[in-house]
């Protein structure tokens, strides 16, 4: 369970001097439940994943992910969180088995249950072939494998992913989206941020629409075309986020 | 604190450390090999290239001295000289180094010696060019040995001893045993050598482990996982530290053990008295003195090159900060090189004062206050370099720059 209770995440810009990037973000997502975090480039999406998975610290309101405040208990919250994007890069010189043991043991896993998680999330992604190669000589696919099986070793009851399919091509994102959809099966809370419509409308059983740090509008797909007249949500995207729409401004 | 984590960060860094090349160079191969070039390498291509230059026998010119064949003759004789004919540009002959010298003898100067006028022989020669300068000094003992003669002869003739011109002699003696010699003239770079290397073995890995991750973009995916901001740093600064002592070890080590291959070579007695006097003799206590004072230096660099490398966006950005760095090792590192004897005041300057002290553990000579006081105070300066890493660590805007 994600409940997210009015986060604000300022920054201060050179130029700008002080940046709101999250303002007052109030939601929930449920276990079993795909939350689609929809908005344009610097919406604000990857700063609310990010101060979910505490790696940065709200400047303002909180959140309680699987019962820890990202706050008080910022190192309990990241035990629980399994956290994709395309920014979590692997480390190039050790290999894809070396890479997800590092971050079973950094989540205080013992060596045995450590191996046979290992066995298990190999066998399930059909990792083998490519264990024992060094992360820089992987294919795009094998990594994004190696990264999915990173956040699943410690069996995180909360997956956050940050545009996880962004940059990458038709098989590789399938990879993603099945790996997503397989999280819910299992009764995982998760929740993932994308500008692309049509991942929104395959997964998200609820989706919320964030513009300048604000979470505008939320609710079912169905919900969203009833309230807004709409059917297709690119149209139903635009009518809520163009009043606040600026270009983004690189900073 | 958690010390698992610590060392779960610790073995991870170490692993991927000992896969990259560019570590391998900085922290093993670059102690190893510069040492031994310099000691045994660069010593025997100087002894080399002077032997050669004094084997060489300088083709010299006489400006004048029709009217004096006596001191001709004297030069012409000399196995040390070789004469040419003069020739009017032998100034731009001396300079395009087809001559090395060209004796001006004056006018009239056998007639002045024979009545005992004084005058002037003139050596021109090209200032700074070894070659010129050992002709220059051919000539002169060879000029000397015609005017002592000369000398002699007057006394003579005046019925007078040799030690009326010269009623006693001086002549310095050294006190000091050779390994204080040899430690007084090479303590300095030793001294300096260590540190150097200290700092560029840890120079690369501080970079690697903190613009380089944020350059590859693992840096997001390592604050992700539930490990204490505190520990990240500590196994971080641990491994950039064995980096540093490594080298430092390394060099330390290798250092003694090109000092004495050379010694069991007798390289030294082979270059003459003077560096018979100069013996630099690196036992093992020496080397651990220098060990144990080094490690501070170390944690001061390792803490402080990670401090200023995490601010940088990318592992060019990171050099670019670090570079004027070495600078700020290297001047106080050379200083210690000049005639500066460690004060106290002395001993509360970072690098200088280990520098300094090097210079001295190197001559066998141990003060142990201002073995305190600089051991001591590099440990605050370290711990003051751990701590801003650590904050530097926690700061927002300073892992995710953009």
């Amino acid at each position: 369970m994600i409940e997210a209770r009015g986060l604000i995440k300022d920054f201060h810009d050179k130029k700008r001097g002080r940046v709101r990037a999250v303002d007052h973000v109030t939601f929930t997502c449920k276990p079993g439940q795909i939350y689609g975090l929809l908005g344009a480039n610097g919406a604000g999406k990857t700063t609310t994943l990010r101060l979910l998975a505490t790696i940065l610290e709200p400047t303002d309101g909180t959140a309680l992910v699987n019962g820890h405040d990202v706050v008080d208990e910022p190192q309990k919250v990241r035990s629980a969180v399994g956290f994709l994007s395309t920014a979590t890069a692997l480390y190039p010189r050790l290999s894809s088995q070396e890479m997800v043991e590092y971050f079973g043991r950094l989540n205080g896993l013992d060596e045995v249950t450590l191996t046979k998680r290992i066995d298990d999330i190999f066998s399930r992604l059909d990792m083998n072939s490519f264990r024992d190669t060094r992360c820089d000589k992987l294919s795009t696919g094998m990594k994004q494998k190696t990264s999915i099986a990173r956040t699943l070793i410690h069996d995180p009851q909360v997956m956050i992913f940050d545009e996880p399919t962004s940059g990458l091509d038709v098989m590789t994102a399938r990879t993603i989206i099945d790996f997503i959809r397989e999280c819910r099966q299992r009764g995982k809370t998760v929740i993932f941020s994308t500008h692309i419509m049509s991942e929104v409308e395959k997964l998200c059983d609820v989706v919320g629409i964030i513009q300048s740090g604000k979470l505008l509008a939320e609710g079912t797909l169905e919900e969203l075309r009833a309230r807004y007249r709409q059917h297709d949500l690119e149209e139903i995207f635009v009518q809520i986020v163009a009043p606040l729409y600026v270009p983004q401004e690189k900073n | 604190m958690n010390l698992r984590n610590i060392g779960v960060v610790y073995r991870k860094e170490l692993r991927e450390a000992l896969r990259d090349r560019r570590t391998l160079i900085s922290s093993l191969l670059v102690p190893l090999i510069l040492f031994p070039l310099l000691t045994a390498g660069l010593g025997a291509a100087v002894s080399a290239l002077i032997g050669k230059a004094k084997e060489e026998v300088p083709a010299i010119m006489i400006l004048g001295g029709e009217d004096s064949p006596e001191i001709l003759a004297e030069l012409r004789d000399s196995p040390k000289v070789k004469i040419v004919p003069s020739k009017p540009d032998w100034k731009n002959e001396i300079i395009n180094k087809d001559i090395r010298a060209a004796v001006e003898i004056p006018p009239g100067l056998q007639d002045d010696i024979a009545h005992q006028k004084s005058a002037t022989v003139l050596i021109h020669n090209y200032s700074g060019d070894l070659k010129s300068e050992l002709a220059t000094s051919n000539v002169q003992e060879t000029l000397q040995k015609y005017r002592d003669r000369i000398v002699h002869e007057n006394l003579v003739a005046q019925h007078l001893p040799d030690t009326a011109l010269k009623p006693f002699d001086i002549k310095d003696n050294n006190v000091a045993p050779p390994e204080k010699v040899g430690g007084a003239a090479f303590g300095g770079l030793i001294g300096y050598m260590v540190i150097l290397l200290c700092l560029t073995g840890s120079m690369y890995p501080a970079m690697d482990l903190t613009a380089g991750e944020k350059e590859r973009g693992t840096m997001e995916t390592i604050l992700s996982s539930p490990i204490a901001r505190v520990d990240l740093v500590f196994g971080k600064f641990f491994l950039v530290l064995t980096a540093a002592l490594v080298t430092a070890a390394l060099s330390v080590t290798s250092m003694g053990v090109s000092f004495a291959v050379l010694e069991h070579a007798h390289a030294f007695d082979q270059a003459g008295p003077d560096a018979q006097q100069m013996q630099l003799q690196i036992h093992f206590t020496t080397v651990l003195s220098i060990f144990i004072m080094v490690l501070p230096v170390a944690v001061l660099f390792a803490a402080g090159l990670m401090t200023v490398a995490l601010f940088a966006k990318s592992y060019k950005e990171a050099q670019s900060y670090i570079s004027p760095l070495m600078f700020v090792v290297i001047i106080p590192a050379v200083a210690a090189m000049l005639p500066i004897d460690l004060t106290a005041k002395l001993a509360l300057v970072p690098i200088l004062n280990a520098s300094l002290l090097c210079k001295e553990l190197v001559t066998g000579t141990y003060h142990w206050n201002f073995i305190a006081i600089i051991f001591f105070s590099t440990c605050v300066y370290a711990a003051v370099a751990l701590f801003l890493a650590v904050k530097m660590f926690q700061r927002e805007d300073v892992l995710f720059r953009s």
